[in-house]
């Protein structure tokens, strides 16, 4: 079972992976819609948000009353209600879309144990209010779509046999379907959308920096696009409901409806034993023992005496993993990590200000480190490559277990080191290595947008360009540095910009002779 | 500092982003209302028979002799004793003289002493019909306690709701 499930997802995972390069290359990394689909999720809840404040302000929520004031909406005011009827009808489309692709990309990236358990098992129910309130969104207009969706949910829930009165008797004959019941629909309606943001809120809690709003280009350009949509097909209601008969061919909006047309297909036992099952697996997941390859890490550890209370690894922390203690001092601030939502990133590492290899200690000994590679094996790793370099141009490759492979970037004047992830690199190791021997040091790693880490790549960015600490000093020659990220699967793109940095190095001493 | 990934845009590059938005777009526009599904294929008509009716119960009450009562605790003496069981309802529908549908609906709740539900979904060709609803309430009576038979003429998509109105005593078309 275990290896069925790993399996499929490095399969799915690679294909993946394609998909999303091929996107990088016309919206650059940093604007690649699959590279921020939750932002993306935020995007059209709020477009779904504000369109659907106005709609209820013009909604008459009288049963009678609902279908006349959303067809004049549509038609009378089609330049402002109807713009915005489209906009929350597409929007919610979109919302299920990049959802369901989010949940895929996280379940492929196996972010679903571990540190990542707490936001995935909160996001499961995320599902169900997105469904709930979609699907009865569609009652509301109280066309003959809204009604073939209303009996058929009804019918489904009725199923369960547990309604003192059926729910269908709801929606037996026009007569039934009273105010009452309408002013219930929409008060579900807005009540749901609003634990669906509470849970939104509650999702990323466990996430710092949380990529809660797409890059603004990105934003714009889905933006219009479902603008344009709107103006160029408008949403229109159907006829009228009227229960009396049984509305002809719908268009029926798939994303969100398709469960009716399956439960006429099959019976509502198979749609429960369905979704059932999809939840329980979803809940479930996370507690299957962890797929292979991601065998408990050693979490990050504090030596106290190194620490002097800064908050910088506090900051930096992705995962929200650190909070600051009392010093045992007494004088200041201590670290201290919370193992179960430690990524083992590393990344609190890069941050800590004594972790510079520059201190004249023998044993280099850090405020905060990783056990499975302390900061002081990392010197000591970086001088014995320097040492064995040889020939002209020696570059030095700090890289990432996660990103691009640099097996095949050996050479006699290449020294590549691996880290857990290139954020955890202190950026004064890029002063050592160019003052020790190198001529040049290119940092890889995964993609900014997706990094495995979620904060390594942007970090390390921020470090080298001065906008975040620890800073790289501005007196290093910042021509002898190249930035290539590149993902797994992209050996060649970074083998490719190591052939041309060393190249650009070569004429920079050519040209200082 | 050579930044790799941060390429200048190039013209194709703004082609293809609008390319894909377009496609993004497309594909939502379509499944929002495409393809069309057709819950009743043409020239059927549908048949509800819905309802919730609680049985009449299945003994009658009996009247405790003094001695009875004076057996049990004071807050219990009540006169009457009243069995809380309600008969099932049991439901049969012939159309045009053959049977459509049986149906014995158990009383709800745990003494068994709530409302029988009945809803069945039944597809007819939309055609004139003969229609017979029965419905036993009572397990101490004989035969069915209620009969209606009626020919009627179903148009296509037309819902005929079957119903029973217990104020009336009676099995309802509408
Ligand atoms: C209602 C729709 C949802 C929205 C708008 C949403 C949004 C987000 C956002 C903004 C993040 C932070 C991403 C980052 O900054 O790196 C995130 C993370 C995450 N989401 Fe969702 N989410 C939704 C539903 C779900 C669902 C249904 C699941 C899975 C069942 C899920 C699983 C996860 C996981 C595992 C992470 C952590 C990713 C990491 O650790 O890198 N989300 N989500
Ligand atoms: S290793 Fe990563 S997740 Fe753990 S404390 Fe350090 S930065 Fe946070
Ligand atoms: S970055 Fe280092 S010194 Fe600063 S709080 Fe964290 S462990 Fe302490």
């Amino acid at each position: 079972m275990m290896s069925f499930l790993d399996a499929t997802r490095n399969g799915g995972l690679l294909v993946y992976r394609r998909l999303e390069q091929l996107f990088d290359k016309p919206f650059d990394a940093a604007l690649n819609p699959w590279r921020h689909l939750g932002a993306l999720g935020f995007l059209f809840f709020w477009i779904i948000a504000v369109s659907g404040v106005y709609l209820y302000i013009v909604l008459d929520t009288s049963a009678s009353g609902a279908y006349r004031s959303i067809d004049w909406l549509t038609h009378q005011q089609w330049y402002l209600g109807g713009v915005l009827r489209s906009l929350h009808r597409y929007a919610a489309d979109a919302f299920i879309v990049v959802t369901l692709l989010h949940v895929l990309r996280e379940f492929l990236l196996g972010h679903y144990s571990g540190f990542c358990r707490f936001s995935w098992l909160t996001g499961v129910p995320l599902l169900w209010f997105m469904y709930i309130s979609g699907i009865e969104g569609f009652w509301l207009n109280w066309d003959s779509l809204g009604q073939f969706s209303a009996v058929a949910t009804t019918e489904w829930l009725d199923s369960l046999g547990i309604f003192a009165t059926p729910m269908t008797r709801n929606f037996l004959g026009n007569a039934a379907v009273n105010d009452r019941l309408f002013s219930l629909l929409v008060f579900i309606h807005i009540g749901v959308p609003l634990l669906l943001l509470f849970g939104l809120w509650f999702h990323i809690q466990r996430i710092s920096h949380a990529g809660v709003f797409p890059p603004r280009p990105l934003a714009l350009g889905t933006f219009a696009s479902l603008l344009i949509l709107a103006l160029a097909v408008p949403v229109v209601s159907q006829a009228p409901a009227d229960l009396a008969v049984v509305p002809g061919p719908l268009p029926l909006d798939w994303f969100y409806l398709f469960p009716h047309p399956l439960m006429y297909a099959t019976s509502p036992g198979s749609v429960w034993a369905l979704v059932v099952t999809a939840t329980l697996l979803l809940f479930l997941l996370p507690f299957l023992p962890r797929p292979r390859g991601y065998a408990a890490q050693p979490i990050a550890q504090v030596h106290p005496s190194d620490c002097n209370g800064c908050r910088r690894c506090f900051d930096d922390c992705p995962y929200a993993a650190i909070t600051m203690i009392p010093h045992p001092n007494g004088r200041m601030q201590l670290a201290e990590v919370i193992p179960d939502l430690c990524a083992s990133c590393g990344i609190c590492a890069g941050s800590c200000p004594s972790a510079t290899p520059f201190r004249s200690v023998s044993d280099l000994v850090t405020g905060i480190d990783m056990p499975q590679l302390p900061i002081g094996a990392l010197r000591q790793a970086l001088q014995d490559q320097l040492d064995t370099l040889q020939g002209d141009n020696r570059i030095v490759v700090f890289g990432c277990d996660q990103g691009a492979r640099m097996d095949t970037l050996a050479g006699k004047n290449v020294a590549t080191i691996s880290l857990i992830c290139t954020g955890m690199l202190p950026p004064s190791f890029i002063e050592y290595a160019l003052r020790y021997g190198a001529a040049g040091v290119l940092l890889t790693g995964c993609r900014p947008d997706g990094c495995a880490f979620r904060l390594g790549s942007r970090w390390t960015e921020e470090r080298l360009h001065g906008t975040r600490e620890p800073h790289l000093r501005a007196s290093v020659d910042r021509l002898r540095i190249c930035i290539a990220w590149a993902d797994r699967g992209e050996e060649k793109t970074l083998h490719n910009a190591l052939e041309d940095f060393r190249n650009r190095i070569a004429a920079h001493d050519h040209a200082l002779i | 500092m050579t930044m790799l990934s941060s390429k200048p845009f190039a013209w194709i590059a703004w082609v293809a982003q609008g390319l894909l938005y377009a496609l993004f777009a497309l594909g939502i526009a379509t499944f929002s209302s495409w393809p069309h599904y057709r819950q009743l294929p043409a020239g059927q008509a549908l048949i509800k028979l819905s309802f919730t009716h609680t049985g009449k119960r299945v003994a009658d009450c009996v009247q405790r002799t003094p001695a009875e009562l004076a057996k049990l605790s004071p807050n219990m003496r009540a006169p009457l004793q009243c069995p809380r069981e309600r008969s099932p309802v049991i439901v049969e529908v012939d159309l045009d003289g053959t049977l459509a549908y049986r149906h014995v609906a158990e009383p709800s709740g745990l003494s068994r002493d709530g409302a029988s539900t009945v809803y069945r979904r039944l597809q007819v060709p939309a055609d004139q019909h003969r229609l017979a609803v029965r419905l036993k309430d009572n397990t101490r009576s004989a035969g069915f306690d209620y009969n209606r038979t009626e020919t009627l003429t179903l148009k296509p998509g037309q819902i005929l709701v079957i119903d029973f109105d217990a104020e009336k005593g009676q099995i309802t078309f509408i």
